[in-house]
């Protein structure tokens, strides 16, 4: 049955900036701060308080257009959003509404099957973050600390192209990258820097948009994922039971793993949008946004292009390295001056593997970039063997330390003496007269096990090539005689 | 004389000669202040303790040889106005307990030119007025004639200054609210161009139409406030970089040449005689120092009061949401649940007019109504400013009544909202533009009533109308006559 | 003015409204409109809104911090309920 639907999705993302000082106020936007600490007469809403806007997060929200190649609007408008709620303290958002500063862009992104996938983005705008409630610590009663309220965000809405969870989470975690490639939002999902609504609807394939539901507050790529799968099951039901879907705001309960309505709380709301008049509109001279464009990194897109021409990586490899913006810097730092492909089978292979187990992210790897140079350097100058550098780099992984340490405390050093390991071969020979005739008389699987035993013997420290030639010398010496 | 009678510029000169001190004069006119209270509520606070340890320090600041004219000048804000420590209610229960956390921009200029606030002043609740009986704290009274409204927003300012309480007060102007009650009361007001007074600390009403002035008895006076109270200032978006000014050098000007325009469609039914007799009387003075007298056209003026009823209580909907019960604002007794919070708060902390105004604005912006009404002021308001445009590229000012009657009996127009709105028809098109204009005495009803001549000029022309009004004040004495309210 | 539209005005704008004041608020509001209609009128075709009357552009502000700020307890003075820091109201139901 789910065949026949095709399900069609939207995010709206809203990106907390991250500046120093509050869009309208000169207060920290620092997260953690004692309740109402980061607060003044304007982000309080005190009486004739007005707001004035912070720079800074008008260069950040140009630099977002620029990234997704994005029209800016040239004169934008800061519009009012009228509600009552505790954490809104004017009793209104101030937003974008008509005119917003970033127009209509678009985002490549790479799927997991390897196809690459383009998603509109509709707009984006500059808007002020609300403050928190706090409802567990007096009964009956919630508290309003408005340390949050005034910090700056950028609304980032894409168009309806997204088919699938896939689609929709490597889309979110393209755009997370970007902006921390941008170096406009630090992006932590859990401190709220980074928070997806998902727009949610099924239709059959060629037919009009059906009716959506949005989901609010998916605060991880694991909630997004399972949201939308849940939404797909409850409105398929609904559908083919004849029923129809309502438009309405869903939450999304993390424990439960199911989006619930929101009791039609959008019922009475009538925003009463109009332009602020305490501010005026906002011009962008192409001087502002040329001098943006000058101070704007390396971008993803750009970044994998050069990998692939430097470091003559394979798309797929240059992509994931440049997925993330720390990712990316730590696969530069480790294959300069190594061999570019092994560092990248080591990052992709090795480290993500080890990351992925442990449940950390690039930023908080255990093992400095520095300390896998070292090891592929000791792999090359064959300090080490590959198997052997396997080892070291659990250990680095698990207990830290350096890679020359490791490799001297432990002994690890290769044995590259010849003589050495031409004697451990002469002992094995020895002791091995029966397995010994038997190669000689034409049984050359038994290679195997003579190079197994030397390993043994030198506790995997032989230099493999020289063990391999030396036995093939020797084992094959009386014979020729 | 006594200090009290004194101008400001005759008292700036005083301290600057040290024929007082700034303690002395605040001195001599705070007991004035406590004994006209019961007479004209001008005042919602007074705090004669601040304001001597101000006076004092004023008169370090002489002694340690600062010389700034305004240094140990009296004054009061209206409640309007933030200040820092001290309550600002907005004329509202619902600030009746707030304690400003922060000075207002024009409190705080004022503050370092070296003025002594005696005060704060009395006002139609949240601005929304033009009697001052929308007060939560009680109506003010026209020195004049007790039985009379000082008109409003800034009917407290008015009063005192009229009354010869203070020398000066600041007061703000939405759709009228300097200029109506300085004509009622028989003072000079100037309403600046929009942007030349810092909004800051101002407690919005209509925030683009807003603006903060002064009340004097002169012009001049008026001018030296002006030097003080304009100027760009960071806090507010919507402050002109150029905004500052030398208003008080620019006074001296011939009036030779000077082109007045006079607006036929000031001067039709519903204007009283005895105000039309007057103000032509003053125009015809003009005509005889120089100046040429033209008629222009403002059609769109009649669509004025209407279009500012769309707008201000938009703007004011929205801008008096923060007004919640949360923060710093009245709260209802033992609220049952959140909603309950906010609808009995704020049904209980704001007045009927307020209230009222509310509920327009909100229902202006709702969906479905937003272009039929909103956006639509909005064309007509850009067809009023059309007006003066066109007006201004032939004259220099433009003059005719500031209101249609002298002031009315308290109580005549408070049953009727919209009556009460007609008052401002000749005041309301200024602020729609934002372009300057100003009031001052020009004469006197046949039952003693002040009458109130409106000057208006183009953008940044606010030099040019205190000058113009300068002129016309050296030679005629109405803005000298003093009220005697203390016999009444 | 129906009924139910001032009602639904009074809830949008967060100001109760009892039963015995809806007639006399509902008759005011028909006399403001009787007011204003006057202006819709007016022919306007092509005249661009007036938002504002400064023409000019939107100020930006340098993104430092304030130097120093009123104290906690100087902003939360006049608050009608307030604990630790931070503001009391009846429970907010999400
Ligand atoms: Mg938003
Ligand atoms: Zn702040």
């Amino acid at each position: 049955m789910s065949m026949t639907w095709e399900v069609v999705i939207g995010l709206e993302v809203h990106v907390q900036l991250n500046t120093r000082s509050k869009i309208f106020c000169a207060c920290s936007t620092a997260f953690g701060a004692e309740p109402n600490a980061h607060t003044c007469p304007v982000c309080l809403a005190m009486p004739g308080s007005l707001p004035v806007l912070n720079a800074a997060a008008v260069d950040k929200a140009i630099a977002f257009g620029l990234a997704v190649g994005a029209e800016l609007n040239h004169r934008s408008v800061f519009a009012r959003k009228n509600y009552f709620y505790p954490d809104l303290p004017k009793g209104y958002q101030i937003s974008q509404y008509e005119i917003p500063i970033v127009g209509s862009g678009h985002l490549d992104v790479l799927l997991p099957n390897g196809e690459e996938k383009r998603v509109g983005i509709t707009r984006a705008h500059l808007e002020e973050d609300a403050g928190k409630s706090l409802h567990d610590a007096y009964p009956g009663e919630s508290g309003i600390d408005l340390n949050r309220a005034g910090t700056p965000l950028l609304e980032i809405v894409s168009e309806p192209d997204m088919r699938s969870a896939v689609e929709a989470v490597a889309y979110l975690k393209k755009l997370h990258a970007l902006v921390r490639y941008l170096d406009i939002s630090d992006g932590n999902m859990q401190e709220g820097s980074f928070r997806c609504d998902a727009n949610v609807s099924l239709r059959r394939p060629g037919a009009p948009f059906g009716t959506r539901a949005e989901v609010k507050n998916l605060n991880s790529f694991r909630f997004l994922e399972k949201a939308i799968g849940y939404e797909i099951l409850r409105q398929q039901d609904i559908l083919e039971s004849g029923g129809k879907i309502v438009q309405e705001t869903r939450l999304f309960d993390a424990n439960l793993g199911e989006t619930r309505s929101m009791r039609s709380k959008e019922e009475a709301n009538d925003y009463r949008y109009f332009p602020d008049p305490d501010l005026l509109p906002l011009q962008l001279d192409a001087e502002r946004i040329e001098q943006v464009r000058k101070s704007l990194p390396e971008l993803p897109d750009a970044r994998k292009a050069r990998f692939m021409e430097q470091y003559g990586l394979p798309a797929y490899d240059a992509a994931v390295l440049t997925a993330q913006r720390e990712l990316a810097d730590y696969y530069e730092a480790v294959a300069t001056g190594q061999d570019a492909k092994l560092a990248a089978n080591w990052i992709m292979g090795d480290l993500l593997g080890a990351l992925n187990k442990a449940g950390l992210e690039i930023e908080t790897c255990p093992v400095p970039a520095q300390e896998l140079q070292t090891l592929l350097a000791r792999i090359a100058d064959q300090t080490v063997s590959g198997k052997i550098a396997k080892e070291i780099f659990e250990i680095l992984f698990q207990e830290g330390d350096s890679v020359d340490a490791i490799i001297d405390a432990r002994g690890l050093r290769q044995i590259t003496d010849n003589t050495a390991i031409a004697a451990m071969i002469d002992e094995i020979i020895a002791k091995n007269p029966q397995q010994t005739a038997e190669y000689r008389s034409g049984k050359e699987k038994l290679f195997g096990f003579f190079v197994g035993q030397v390993m043994k013997v030198s506790q995997g420290k032989a230099n493999p090539d020289q063990v391999n030639a030396l036995l093939r010398e020797k084992l094959q010496a009386p014979a020729k005689e | 004389m006594e200090l009290h009678q004194l101008e400001l510029a005759e008292l700036a000169e005083g301290l600057r000669k040290k024929h007082f001190s700034a303690v002395e004069l605040t001195q001599a006119l705070s007991p004035r202040l406590e004994a006209a209270q019961g007479v004209m509520n001008a005042f919602i606070s007074i705090d004669s303790e601040a304001a001597l340890q101000q006076a004092q320090s004023a008169d370090q600041r002489r002694a340690q040889g600062e010389s700034s004219p305004l240094l140990g000048i009296p004054l009061a804000h209206k409640d309007i106005f933030c200040t820092r420590g001290v309550r600002t209610t907005c004329g509202s229960k619902m600030l009746s307990n707030f304690v400003s956390p922060y000075d207002a921009t024009v409190v705080r200029r004022l503050q370092e030119a070296g003025t002594v606030s005696l005060g704060k002043l009395n006002m139609d609740e949240f601005a929304m007025g033009s009697s001052n009986e929308t007060s939560y704290f009680g109506p003010v009274r026209n020195p004049w004639n007790l039985g009379c409204v000082p008109g409003g927003s800034s009917g407290g300012s008015a009063a005192a200054v009229a009354a010869r309480l203070i020398p000066a007060a600041t007061g703000t102007d939405t759709g009228g609210s300097i200029r109506q009650p300085a004509a009622f009361c028989g003072i000079t007001g100037l309403k600046p161009t929009y942007g030349r007074v810092s909004r800051y600390g101002m407690i919005a009403f209509a925030s683009s139409l807003d603006q903060g002035g002064p009340m004097a008895r002169s012009a001049a006076d008026c001018a030296l406030l002006m030097d003080a109270m304009a100027g760009h200032d960071p806090l507010d978006s919507t402050s002109h970089p150029q905004g500052g000014g030398r208003f008080s050098a620019a006074l001296g000007r011939s009036l030779q040449g000077l082109r007045v325009g006079v607006p036929a469609e000031f001067f039709g039914a519903g204007l009283d005689p005895e105000v039309a007799q007057a103000v032509e009387t003053a125009i015809q003075w003009f005509a005889a120092q120089g100046a040429e007298i033209h008629p222009v056209h403002l059609p769109n003026n009649a669509h004025a009061v209407s279009t500012y009823y769309v707008l201000a209580p938009a703007e004011a909907s929205s801008n008096l949401s923060r007004f919640d019960g949360v923060r710093y604002t009245h709260r209802s007794a033992a609220p049952k649940d959140l909603q309950e919070l906010y609808l009995q708060s704020r049904y209980e902390g704001f007045g009927a007019e307020v209230r009222r105004r509310i509920l327009v604005g909100t229902y202006v912006l709702s969906a479905g109504y937003y272009d039929a009404y909103y956006r639509k002021a909005q064309q007509v308001r850009a067809l009023i400013r059309e007006d003066f445009r066109r007006a201004f590229a032939e004259v220099d000012v433009i003059m005719g009544p500031t209101t249609p009657t002298p002031a009315f009996a308290l109580g005549a127009k408070s049953a009727d909202p919209v009556s009460m709105y007609l008052a401002d028809i000749y005041t309301i098109a200024v602020n729609l533009a934002g372009i300057p204009a100003l009031s001052l005495p020009c004469g006197f009803s046949k039952e003693g009533l002040p009458i109130g001549l409106q000057i208006m000029g183009d953008y940044f022309a606010d030099e040019l109308l205190l000058g113009v009004a300068a002129a016309y004040q050296k030679d005629t004495d109405w803005h000298r006559r003093a009220p005697a309210w203390e016999e009444q | 003015m129906e009924a139910e539209i001032v009602k639904r005005i009074a809830h949008l704008s967060r100001i109760a409204l009892p039963e015995e004041e809806l007639t006399q608020v509902a008759g005011q509001l028909e006399r403001i409109f009787a007011l204003v209609a006057e202006m819709q009128a007016v022919p306007t075709e092509g005249i661009e809104p007036m938002a504002h009357p400064l023409d000019l552009q939107q100020p930006l502000r340098a993104d430092q911090l304030r130097p120093e700020t009123p104290s906690r307890e100087e902003l939360l003075a006049s608050a009608p309920r307030a604990q630790d820091g931070l503001f009391l109201v009846p429970k907010v139901i999400e």
